[in-house]
């Protein structure tokens, strides 16, 4: 079988999310990686430095600049015409870019797989992952999305793969890019973060969410998250929610505080190797998941915690 | 302008869902069933550009049993104009929804399509770009916020922040949460929409084939994780995660 993955990048770097990707569509078959960007090379020469990866094409064009999905799925298709399958991370991009290729292919998109189980057999979450539904497609093509918490990263060093430049396509001219709002951080993104630690609307207001986990988050060189709730009120930005229809994140140790622990919540979380909980409410959900639980108050706890460490 | 707005009639979202006993899937008997909450939000988006004067008329359209009336009734009583049920008793996939709806935009030509960019019951995420993607549409997926006048701009919420695109209508948009906070139907507009105009279809009158093409092989319940210990301060607290190696 021959795997095309949709590498997802910033013009010169990989992004993690490729690197599990890559994992995924090495145990369907050989894996071709596809960069589309605009004067993108520098990702291609990185892509092709992935262990396992076979081939890269690279589609560079000024309509593909900022990957609108509407300039990426026309090449992706047309480079389907020789693979059987594609793979794109479970990220916003992705989500956005995978869908819309299905339709052009005229397949069902498998969302979000968690497994590999054969060649056309896959497990992926349903219900905010209350359940693992075991799927198998009966389309000759496929097109699937990867969660990438559940593979492994392929190594982004030792591979030699040829680059070969394909028809970026035209510009469909329907989209275009007006303007990016990057939240800036200093911190490790959630995706790939060692450590998070991740706040709750028990904070209050985004001036005590900020002035308490961001010393703690320092301290521990962790990333910075936050729960639908606190997101909501306006404590945190979009990009910090954890959650079903946030971030998944499966990081060493995951720390809430302030958080009860809602469905929503712990389906973005609870594959975390090592879950600690601090919440006042010793009934919280939270404390059902938690290897670690500390029972009280947070505005006293967190600056204590801050200190000791 | 016209806007369609499609939903979908999910599991309520407060209510954990159980996997059955035999593996076959999620036990929906006897369990509350609500609107899809994105769903809800891709509503309150169409009603809030008609009440700018921006749109005129809102079609509501649902894919599902004969109880998806329920759903289409509450988009009524909302504010939306009419409404369309597509009635089958199976499960539809998202593919075929997305032809369905493509072929009910041919018949009634809306400059935008709103949908909840998310289902919560199987979390696919997939109908707006498929519908964009047959329809040859631009999308504006995981919208915070919609501009609508001779074009479309959409605020989009991404992994790295916020992202804004332009796009030329006729346009796809699906939802995200912060859009906007949708509105609860007010008993006199609940008793309205009792009367106002809801046709039903099926997908055969569309000539659409709902065969699923993913065979759901069999659902299991997710591997538990086990309540772990509680310390009883920070000290301890400290400890723990001095073992865990990441404080020193």
């Amino acid at each position: 079988m021959s795997v095309l993955v949709l590498v997802e990048h910033d013009g010169s770097h990989v992004k993690d999310a490729t690197l599990a990707t890559v994992t995924a569509g090495s145990k369907l078959g050989e894996v071709h990686a596809l960069v589309a960007g605009n004067n993108a090379d520098a990702a291609a020469q990185a892509a092709a430095k992935i262990a396992g990866v076979a081939k890269v094409y690279v589609a560079n064009s000024a309509a593909l600049e900022h990957q609108l999905a509407e300039a990426v799925a026309p090449v992706v298709a047309k480079l389907m015409e020789s693979h059987d399958a594609f793979l794109a991370p479970a990220t916003t991009t992705g989500k956005n870019i995978a869908p819309r290729v299905a339709a052009l292919l005229d397949v069902m998109q498998i969302t979000d797989i968690l497994s590999v189980e054969g060649p056309d057999t896959f497990t992926r979450p349903i219900y905010a992952g209350n359940a693992i539904a075991t799927v198998k497609t009966k389309d000759a093509k496929k097109v699937i999305t990867v969660r990438t918490t559940a593979f492994e990263n392929a190594a982004s060093e030792g591979g030699s793969a040829a680059v070969e430049p394909v028809d970026a396509g035209g510009d469909p001219g329907s989209s275009s890019f007006v303007s990016a709002e990057a939240s800036e951080s200093e911190r490790p993104e959630l995706t790939s973060a060692k450590v998070i630690v991740s706040g709750g609307r028990a904070f209050g207001s985004s001036e005590q969410f900020h002035s308490l986990l961001d010393p703690l988050a320092d301290k521990l060189g962790a990333g910075v998250g936050a729960s639908r709730a606190a997101v909501d009120a306006g404590y945190a930005p979009n990009d910090y929610q954890v959650g079903q229809t946030g971030k998944i994140v499966a990081p060493e140790v995951y720390i809430a505080i302030g958080i009860s622990g809602a469905i929503q919540h712990l389906a973005g979380m609870k594959d975390s190797k090592t879950i600690i909980a601090i919440n006042k409410d010793e009934e919280a959900p939270i404390f059902q998941v938690a290897d670690i639980g500390l029972v009280g108050d947070l505005f006293k706890i967190v600056p204590e915690l801050t200190e000791k460490l | 302008m016209k806007v369609l707005v499609a939903v979908k009639r999910v599991i309520d979202f407060n209510v954990k869902p159980r996997v059955k006993m035999d593996g076959s899937g999620v036990d929906l008997m006897n369990v509350k069933m609500s609107m899809n909450p994105f769903d809800e939000i891709a509503v309150e988006e169409a009603i809030r550009l008609k009440e700018k004067g921006v749109v005129t008329e809102i079609v509501a359209v649902s894919i599902g049993p004969a109880k998806a009336q329920e759903t289409l009734r509450t988009a009524l009583a909302m504010g939306a104009d009419r409404a369309i049920l597509v009635q089958t008793d199976e499960e539809v996939e998202p593919l075929a929804v997305a032809k369905i709806i493509a072929k009910i935009a041919a018949d009634e030509q809306p400059q935008v399509v709103i949908l909840g960019k998310q289902a919560i019951d199987d979390d696919n995420n997939a109908t707006g770009q498929m519908l964009a993607a047959l329809l040859g549409w631009p999308q504006g997926t995981f919208a915070s916020k919609v501009e609508i006048s001779d074009s479309a701009t959409v605020t989009r919420e991404v992994d790295g922040g916020l992202e804004t695109v332009k796009l030329q209508l006729p346009a796809v948009v699906t939802t995200d949460l912060r859009l906007n906070e949708p509105r609860y139907a007010s008993l006199p507009n609940i008793m309205k929409a009792k009367s106002k105009p809801l046709a039903t279809k099926s997908p055969a009158d569309y000539g659409v084939d709902v065969a699923r093409r993913l065979e759901t092989l069999k659902v299991t319940e997710p591997a538990k994780r086990q309540a772990g210990i509680k310390v009883g301060s920070v000290d301890e607290l400290v400890e723990k995660l001095k073992g865990l190696g990441i404080a020193k």
